[in-house]
């Protein structure tokens, strides 16, 4: 159906096009009034008006049918039946519902389920119907309008670029909605979590066991045992634990091999090797994190276990250790470059004027240009931490999925990315506590990771601000 | 070599790459003298500046050819270590360039990694004294933990100095350092120069040859590379012997 | 301590410092070859199978015809093969008990009898005849053969058992054992065997998912930085766009894969698993990258381009679209391929949305369930079967590959297309 909306709306506006440029030649010709603008305008001016309310028309609707026929319908399916009815309950209807009226189902046929797709038919051809007036009524009462506005002589080109900056300005605004769209859909899942469960026990708690978690209905009374489960099951500071832990020991990779290769490269490396070296840096960067999670899995952490067992040390085979070395491998690149660039920015007159002094050129990095570009420096490894924290793949494939509260880089322990995955990857119902409390963990990380960026910025800038 | 001559040049000639900026340069510096280099920009003379303490080691495609005679060693053999060279030659920028540390720790510096001082009192001595050879010691007495950015650029340069001063160097190399100041800040760097050569010999570039009348002894006038005239600062600019020499002192071009 | 030995500790501290950034370095690379080396070695293998000859008698009563008959195509792909394979798999080898018998017969691969229904579906004048036909084996006898299976663990701890090594060492003996080109990688989908598992469906379910990716994420992208650099005023909107912009580049792309979860699955009720939800939620992702680099691109043409055609009585809309864009293109192209590139590595937020589900079928458009190269990857190297290491590693050679081309195809781009400007 839309489709077809679509190509008679393309045919249109082809019309509209060819009519509008000849009825300025028209006017202009008859009227002996000069166009302010040259006919193709009109043309396009006319054309855009016919087609862009019309197919905003269409856009929405597509986009707003489907939930206001389902709320519509299960409005009505809570009034036929007396039941009280949990959301999940609720969704598998409808998509019974939706899957007889499509003469796609198998299954028992309650009166429930025949009544509701009845409605859901006839709603769905309300609605077609209604959508094909609305369109008509929006072609026709726009071209009109563009009409009258070209007969009056309108500066069509200025009204064409109008509508252009417009569409820019809703391009660039699509950031703003996808932001927008993160915070929106992370934090109705987070509250509606926040109404089974403590927030302190969420933030503070230190046992993280979410099978532990069988309450799926706010309000619902809970066994003593049950909620003294339920306390226990979501408390998740071992996954901060066990985040800030890998981080670390990544960081502890990352950071002297990335400032010290980045430091060789802008001070020390001729140009050839600066032409090689750097690229192929580089290249660690452009290696998607699952393979790095591969390699960490079959490679990094049997070789940790094995060599510990010649040592007759205990070692995991999904250690803290394997994942923290090769997430510390990719950050290389990260802090390599930045460190690169921002040594690079430090004035030449600076190292000369240490030089000049007998100052070997070690001594002229160490104590002059290093002090000098130490904001950006941090700037960077803040940059490389969030990079960390924020890291899913190669955590998911080598480190564990208990949640430990240690220490011990040889044991396993789990980060607030691989928790994420875990709950969603199963075969979850999307209203349980587990599920939600996914999105609260989410919704923790994009601040942790905002905040992160927010400093590490400033610090670049205060850096920046000093040699402008 | 006498013992007034501190620096000999000989047979000076410089290439960046292809290009060769300066041309067989001979002259002797005087030691506990001023001497200023002159000529129109392009000459040549910073280049040869920069090689009385080998700063254009720094630039890869220059190139040095012939013998920088200093206390009677030619400072381009291979032995030579440039590190202590330039212990021994100091040199101070067109653009004031302090680090960007406390006005303590620029004129430290020099001192803690050539190892001067024993312990702080020493250091502290140091840099007193080196502030105070400036000029610039009762100016920021009380505010030795500041930094040296902070200052103005007459006091930024004459902290330059300061930190040039503080390892004890035998040579200062002065290159146009007061381009980038007004005149007050000019003149007080002008005095000191004054001052400092009882202690130092001084190289002094400057494009501005009423500077180079007012404080040096001897003047060498540079021009595309070569060194047209070296003699005293009184006969270069009373009595020039080449008639280049002339045009320029008289702005003819330049 | 004296000059001379305080100089040397100096030039020795200036050593070691050298040092350590050039071990730094020799450790990045050595990394870079440890991952490729490690990937390229265990993959090679991918590209072959192992076969077994076996005769293959298509008999016409064992399909179920009467002798005289001569049945159509049609009839023949009728017919139950049931019997014509279980001879041919149990016909290679002698056993003596059903337990050998059975072992001899997980010897082939998963799909052999698919193998011999199709040569009788290519050849139909074949039928009521003996034909010899290299079967694919069994993933365990394909590693086996590889020489990826140690022989002298104890049995219980083998895939394979001491009667099949009796077998395979016989059969190899009488030359019935080949490789050949593995035709199933690159043309099958996923399977729970791994001998004919392919990636098939993940490369057009990645191919799909770029594409919308790029459909969707360049004109908007493209026409939000024209905005921002040419047009935005300086107001406070202006600002939290930016910050808004810069900030999405920086958000883990977990979130963006909580964010195609909570609204494009739940609220908009889009399919799951599809390439279709997986190509939105990139696009999402790659957005901020080419804003990034086509702002900067425009920020690059110089001012006197801009002011030329404003003095030709050239409108702002006129003197961007015509004039400043198509100079910024070269710089917004290869930022794009590079957003795509890192697009086509992502993998955390299509786990959430589903495109993890064992797909059989090669995706046919956007709106069929698929899984991408990367959740390929995943999900392969959860699986405990050998055969499926080297698959995954074949598998991520083909990514880099991909990935090559399209960061070679970037730089390539911007290096014939830009102008320096003087």
């Amino acid at each position: 159906m839309n489709s077809i909306l679509l190509f008679v709306l393309l045919l249109l506006s082809i019309f509209s096009f060819y009519y509008g440029k000849s009825r300025i030649k028209k006017i202009s010709l008859t009227s002996s009034i000069k166009a302010k603008s040259l006919p193709q305008f009109y043309g396009y001016y006319q054309a855009l008006w016919c087609a862009l309310p019309a197919f905003l028309v269409i856009v929405f609707w597509t986009i707003l049918e489907p939930l206001i026929v389902k709320n519509l319908i299960l409005n009505k399916i809570q009034s036929i039946t007396s039941q009280e009815l949990s959301r999940d309950q609720l969704t598998f209807l409808y998509s019974q519902i939706v899957s007889l009226a499509g003469n796609n189902f198998s299954g028992e046929i309650t009166e429930a389920i025949k009544q509701g797709a009845l409605s859901y038919k006839s709603f769905l051809s309300i609605s077609q119907s209604s959508k094909i007036v609305l369109f008509f009524c929006a072609v026709i009462v726009a071209t009109l309008f563009a009409y009258s506005k070209i007969n009056n002589n309108v500066h069509a080109r200025e009204g064409v670029e109008k509508i252009f900056t417009t569409i820019l300005f809703l391009s660039s605004a699509a950031a703003i909605l996808t932001t927008v769209g993160i915070i929106f859909s992370l934090l109705f899942e987070t509250l509606k979590f926040f109404q089974t469960i403590n927030f302190f026990d969420f933030m503070f708690g230190l046992s993280w066991s979410p099978q532990k978690a069988f309450v799926t209905n706010p309000g619902e009374v809970l066994t003593a045992a049950e909620a003294k489960d339920l306390k226990e099951a979501f408390g998740a500071v071992p996954l901060f634990a066990g985040t800030a832990f890998i981080a670390l020991i990544a960081m502890c990779v990352a950071v002297p091999i990335g400032l010290f290769s980045g430091i060789y490269l802008a001070e020390y490396a001729s140009f050839k090797q600066r032409k090689w070296g750097k690229p192929i840096i580089e290249i660690l960067a452009g290696v998607p994190t699952v393979v790095y999670g591969f390699f960490a899995a079959l490679t990094v952490g049997p070789f940790f276990r094995v060599v510990g067992d010649t040592l007759g040390i205990e070692v995991s085979s999904e250690s803290a250790l394997a994942a923290g070395l090769v997430m510390g491998v990719m950050i290389i690149p990260f802090v390599s470059s930045l460190s690169d660039d921002v040594i690079n920015a430090v004035p030449q007159s600076l190292r000369e004027g240490s030089l000049a002094m007998g100052a070997t050129k070690s001594e002229t990095i160490k104590k002059v240009v290093f002090p000098a570009a130490l904001p950006g420096i941090v700037g960077s490894i803040l940059l490389a931490v969030s990079r960390a924290v924020g890291e899913t793949m190669i955590v998911v494939m080598a480190a564990g999925l208990a949640a430990n509260l240690t220490i011990n880089p040889l044991e396993a322990t789990t980060t607030i990315t691989t928790q994420i995955v875990m709950i969603l990857v199963g075969d979850q119902e999307f209203t349980s506590a587990k599920t939600q409390s996914a999105f609260a963990l989410g919704l923790t990380l994009f601040c942790l990771t905002l905040i992160l960026n927010f400093v590490a910025l400033r610090f670049v800038k205060k850096y920046r601000e000093k040699y402008d | 070599m006498t013992m007034e001559e501190k620096i000999i040049a000989k047979d000076v000639s410089v290439f960046y790459g292809e290009k060769q900026a300066l041309f067989d340069i001979n002259l002797s510096i005087g030691k506990n003298k001023v001497t200023a280099l002159i000529g129109p920009s392009g000459c040549g003379k910073s280049t040869f500046l920069r090689c009385i303490n080998r700063m254009n080691d720094v630039i890869d495609i220059c190139k040095v050819h012939g013998e920088i005679e200093i206390n009677g060693k030619n400072i381009y053999d291979k032995s030579v270590d440039v590190v202590q060279l330039r212990e021994k030659v100091g040199m101070v920028f067109q653009k004031p360039n302090p680090f960007p540390k406390s006005i303590y720790d620029n004129v430290s510096y020099g001192p803690t990694i050539h190892g001067l001082a024993k312990d702080k009192t020493e250091m502290d001595q140091i840099v007193e004294h080196s502030l105070k050879k400036a000029a610039l010691w009762d100016e920021v007495k009380d505010r030795l933990n500041e930094p040296g950015t902070g200052l103005s650029g007459g006091q930024q340069q004459r902290l330059c100095i300061a930190r040039a001063i503080s390892i004890n160097p035998e040579v200062i190399l002065m290159d146009e350092p007061c381009s980038a100041l007004d005149p007050i800040a000019t003149a007080k760097i002008e005095d000191l120069i004054g001052e400092l050569k009882e202690t130092f010999t001084i190289v002094i570039v400057t494009h501005s040859m009423s500077q180079a009348a007012r404080v040096s002894e001897k003047t060498g006038f540079f021009h595309l590379g070569k060194l047209i005239e070296f003699d005293s600062t009184d006969k270069i600019f009373k009595n020039p012997g080449n008639s280049m020499t002339q045009d320029y002192i008289t702005g003819r071009f330049g | 301590m004296t000059r001379e030995t305080r100089l040397k500790k100096r030039y020795a501290a200036e050593q070691r410092f050298r040092m350590y950034g050039i071990i730094s370095i020799i450790i990045s690379l050595f990394f870079v070859g440890l991952l490729l080396f490690k990937v390229f070695t265990g993959g090679a293998t991918a590209f072959i199978k192992t076969t077994l000859e076996v005769e293959v008698n298509y008999s016409k009563e064992l399909l179920g015809f009467k002798k005289t008959l001569e049945p159509t195509l049609g009839e023949i792909k009728e017919a139950d093969f049931f019997d014509v394979s279980y001879q041919a798999a149990t016909s290679f080898y002698k056993y003596s008990n059903d337990e050998e018998e059975k072992f001899i017969k997980i010897l082939l691969g998963g799909n052999y009898e698919q193998e011999i229904k199709n040569h009788l579906f290519e050849n139909p004048h074949l039928l009521g005849k003996k034909v010899v036909l290299n079967l694919t084996t069994s993933d365990d006898l394909d590693q086996l053969h590889k020489g990826n299976f140690p022989r002298d663990i104890p049995e219980d701890r083998r895939r394979i058992n001491n009667f099949q090594l009796k077998v395979y060492d016989s059969l190899v003996e009488q030359g019935k054992i080949k490789t050949k080109y593995n035709n199933y990688f690159l043309t099958h989908g996923d399977s729970r065997d791994a001998e004919i598992a392919g990636v098939a469906g993940a490369i057009i379910g990645s191919f799909f998912s770029i594409i919308i990716c790029l459909i969707l994420a360049f004109p908007i992208a493209l026409l939000a930085a024209v905005y921002l650099e040419e047009f935005a005023p300086k107001n406070r909107i202006t600002e939290i766009i930016e910050i808004n912009i810069n900030n999405l580049a920086a958000v883990p792309s977990i979130v963006f894969g909580l964010l195609a979860l909570g609204v494009l699955l739940n609220v908009f009720g889009l399919p799951r698993s599809t390439s279709l939800v997986g190509g939105i939620t990139l696009s999402l992702m790659t957005l901020p990258t080419i804003i990034i680099a086509c702002r900067a691109s425009l920020q690059a043409v110089p001012p006197s381009i801009r002011e030329g055609a404003l003095a030709m009585g050239a409108s702002k809309v006129q003197t961007v679209m015509h004039h400043v864009v198509p100079l910024a293109m070269p710089g917004t192209l290869s930022g794009t391929i590079i957003g795509l590139a890192q697009a086509l590595g992502e993998t955390a937020p299509l786990l959430l949305i589903g495109m993890v589900a064992f797909v059989v079928d090669v995706p046919s458009v956007p709106t069929d369930p698929s899984a991408s190269l990367p959740v390929q990857i995943y999900l392969w190297s959860e699986q405990a079967e050998r055969g499926f290491v080297e698959k995954t590693s074949a598998t991520i050679m083909l990514l880099l590959g991909f990935l090559i081309i399209m960061n070679s195809l970037a730089v390539w781009a911007r290096q014939k297309f830009e102008r320096k400007w003087i």
